[in-house]
């Protein structure tokens, strides 16, 4: 594992190697069983959990369907509080405006909060290319970091290495950031916690720029939310002179009390918790309290071709909550990594291929990426029908279609690889179609039985890889129904009902 | 075409769906949800609010206003503090009974650098409002609370709670009481984290000691 997504392979490869790392297997499913246990628990305190989730999602809609008037709204507020507000359509577009942000103060470090959107963007990188170092504050951001790893987990990006991973990459490699791990570092949580804190804490109190993204930004106000947990999320947006804020469009609720819903959804989704231990509200600038200079950067990235699409624009109610992956079988046995994203599980099998489009081999595999058990569908606090999105989606990757790419309409191709699938379909059509060649096709496949494979050949191997072909019966059903409830006994069946 | 302009342009595409003639409120939001959970005496939501700060491991104390002094003296004393940070505004009488020559205040000015504050053993506050439900303090930045970086960077925090007038039942009802142009910091107990295998740990980069104080009177 390096630290880049680019050039990954397809879902079903990624997941054919991860699912045998018998180590990935077991921190996995300690981990999901752990926290499903205790997120069922959180949410059954709350008795009108299901009228919550009902007002999460209507307010979400609400926001998306009047996107820009709550944009426009948006950024009038954050600058009468004394921010500034910059729009970037895409990763490129948000790097070039943070790198020059950062350069403009002649700073050549910052510290980060962790933040799905410059994961998403690959903001790290590009400072990097830049000459620009950015130290990741998040414990398991940390982890991964220090270790030129990827993140697997939206909670919990650490969630594949065990405690005895993480000491060893923290003996090994925290010297080379900053301060040293302390000698004879044990495994025990509550000293690498502790490592963590001496490393980061003199990053901390000289940092003069830090990065966040937000969980909330409310129009009516201009005010942002960051939800956490360890206080360096506090640290990032309180300490340093500067502040730049790369948050993604849909991220926006209309009103200040609209956070009484999530306020509530959230913390008890994705921690487990009834509330997480500090959420920090800020509204432009304050004098003589947190930073002077306040960068708001809005980044689409995919998220209008996402909206254009009235069946996955559902998906962009999601508040990164990471409940669903913590439910999801599939998720459970192949991690993380094998998405191919900053958004694993099934949000990203359904948010990928929207944000980034179905034309690579990656993406187009990804809304197979699942069962379609529907747990997902579940536990979502904002009631995204994700097993609908993902039907949807494998539609467009088959039969390709239109769909809005980079902002304009376009046609999309049907992918490569689905052209026995295609007409396999086209073939089943024709047949139910025209009783009387279904009735023969029956008959033939079942005095044939017998000598029917195992497998299927040609291109539909793949396909009986991970299935076993169905039995065909020695009789086909509406033989048999003709047999037994034919003519004579017809009218009987009938007097009975 | 600024990026702002095409984002913008780009949304308005995406919602060709959406009439024209729809304005935001004529989407639907039902608020049937409920502005508190269960149905308390003024006492019980005080006793919730102590019992959700302990399940957190805040570590919860409770007084009324003569004894408060007292009570804080030997919280800062139990923890050998040599310093305390002061806000602004905290009432003189709840530092009267902590010898000045032992634990020195140190006022929070703007001058005060993150590294000052690094070698400060404790910090005394008030709060805005504290929520039963979630076990939550909120602070406003008030003048009994200071700058947020004072609750942040020492290890030690002592939060006052005015009970019962400070105290709300749930998040929607703490909300009503805040105003969002103040900087706002939700504590619910000392920071943790859950990083390493999902097991809790209390204490990363926050005040890995938070106790709260809910005084009578």
């Amino acid at each position: 594992m390096t630290g880049t997504y680019l050039g990954m392979p397809a879902f079903p490869e990624a997941a054919a190697v991860s699912t045998k790392n018998t180590r990935l297997r077991a921190n996995l499913r300690h981990a999901t069983h752990t926290i499903r246990a205790k997120r069922a628990a959180a949410v059954a305190e709350l008795a009108d959990w299901e009228r919550l989730r009902a007002a999460g999602a209507a307010i979400k809609d609400r926001t998306l369907r009047h996107l820009d008037h709550y944009l426009e709204r948006l950024e009038s507020t954050v600058t009468a509080a004394g921010g500034q507000v910059h729009w970037a359509a895409d990763a490129e577009d948000a790097n070039r405006i943070v790198t020059e942000l950062v350069r403009a103060t002649g700073e050549r470090e910052v510290v980060k909060v962790k933040s799905m959107a410059t994961q998403e963007i690959g903001l790290n990188d590009a400072l990097a290319e830049a000459g620009i170092r950015a130290y990741e504050t998040d414990l398991a951001e940390l982890i991964v970091q220090l270790g030129d790893d990827l993140p697997s987990h939206i909670l919990v990006p650490a969630i594949h290495r065990n405690r005895t991973e993480i000491r060893d990459i923290f003996t090994h490699r925290m010297a080379r950031w900053g301060r040293p791990a302390p000698e004879g570092l044990t495994d025990a949580p509550a000293d690498l916690a502790e490592a963590a804190r001496l490393h980061l804490r003199e990053k901390f109190l000289n940092a003069k720029v830090g990065i966040s993204g937000a969980n909330f930004m409310v129009a009516e106000t201009g005010t942002l939310v960051v939800v956490e947990s360890e206080g360096n999320g506090r640290m990032c947006l309180t300490l340093p002179e500067t502040l730049i804020s790369v948050v993604g469009i849909e991220k926006v609720v209309p009103t200040w009390r609209d956070l009484e819903v999530f306020l509530q959804l959230l913390p008890r989704s994705s921690t487990a918790e009834r509330m997480n231990p500090y959420t920090s509200t800020w509204t432009g600038t304050t004098d003589g309290d947190g930073p002077r200079v306040f960068h708001l950067v809005l980044l689409d990235n995919g998220r209008t071709d996402t909206l254009a699409d009235t069946v996955g624009r559902q998906a962009l109610r999601c508040i990164r909550c990471s409940a669903c992956l913590n439910v999801c079988p599939v998720y459970e046995r192949a991690g993380g990594h094998a998405y191919g994203s900053a958004y694993p599980g099934p949000i990203g099998a359904i948010l990928t291929p929207q944000l980034r489009g179905t034309q690579s081999e990656l993406d187009a595999s990804l809304p197979y990426a699942s069962s379609l058990c529907g747990a997902c569908y579940e536990v979502c606090p904002v009631a995204i029908d994700i097993p609908e999105i993902l039907v949807h989606l494998r539609e467009r990757v088959v039969e390709g279609g239109p769909a809005s790419v980079r902002g304009t309409r376009a046609v999309i191709k049907p992918a490569k690889g689905h052209a026995a699938e295609r007409a396999a379909m086209r073939a089943a059509r024709w047949a139910l179609d025209h009783p009387g060649v279904l009735r023969a096709g029956q008959r033939l496949a079942s005095r044939t039985r017998r000598f029917h494979p195992r497998r299927l050949p040609g291109p539909g191997r793949a396909w009986t890889d991970t299935r076993d072909l169905p039995a065909v019966p020695a009789e086909p059903f509406r033989d048999w129904w003709q047999r037994t409830h034919g003519d004579g006994n017809r009218s009987e069946g009938k007097s009975t009902t | 075409m600024s990026s702002r302009d095409l984002v913008l342009a780009r949304v308005r595409r995406a919602l060709a769906d959406v009439p024209r003639t729809e304005r935001p409120s004529d989407a639907p939001v039902d608020r049937d949800y409920l502005r508190a959970h269960g149905d308390r005496t003024t006492e019980q939501t005080v006793d919730l609010l102590a019992e959700n700060l302990a399940d957190y491991r805040a570590i919860v104390h409770r007084t009324d206003a003569a004894g408060l002094p007292a009570l804080i003296a030997r919280l800062l004393a139990g923890r050998g503090a040599t310093s305390v940070v002061v806000p602004p505004g905290l009432p003189a009488e709840w530092l009267s009974a902590t010898d000045p020559e032992e634990v020195a205040r140190i006022p929070d000015t703007p001058e005060l650098t993150p590294h000052d504050l690094d070698a400060v053993s404790s910090v005394v506050t008030g709060c805005a409002v504290a929520v039963a439900e979630t076990g939550t303090v909120v602070l406003d930045a008030g003048p009994d609370q200071g700058r947020r970086r004072i609750t942040l960077v020492p290890d030690h925090h002592i939060c006052v709670i005015k009970v019962p007038e400070q105290v709300v039942d749930s998040v929607p009802q703490a909300l009503e009481r805040l105003a969002p142009e103040r900087p706002l910091t939700w504590i619910s107990g000392p920071s943790a984290t859950s990083d390493i295998e999902l097991d809790r740990v209390e204490g990363v980069h926050g005040p890995r000691t938070l106790e709260v104080v809910l005084v009578e009177g």
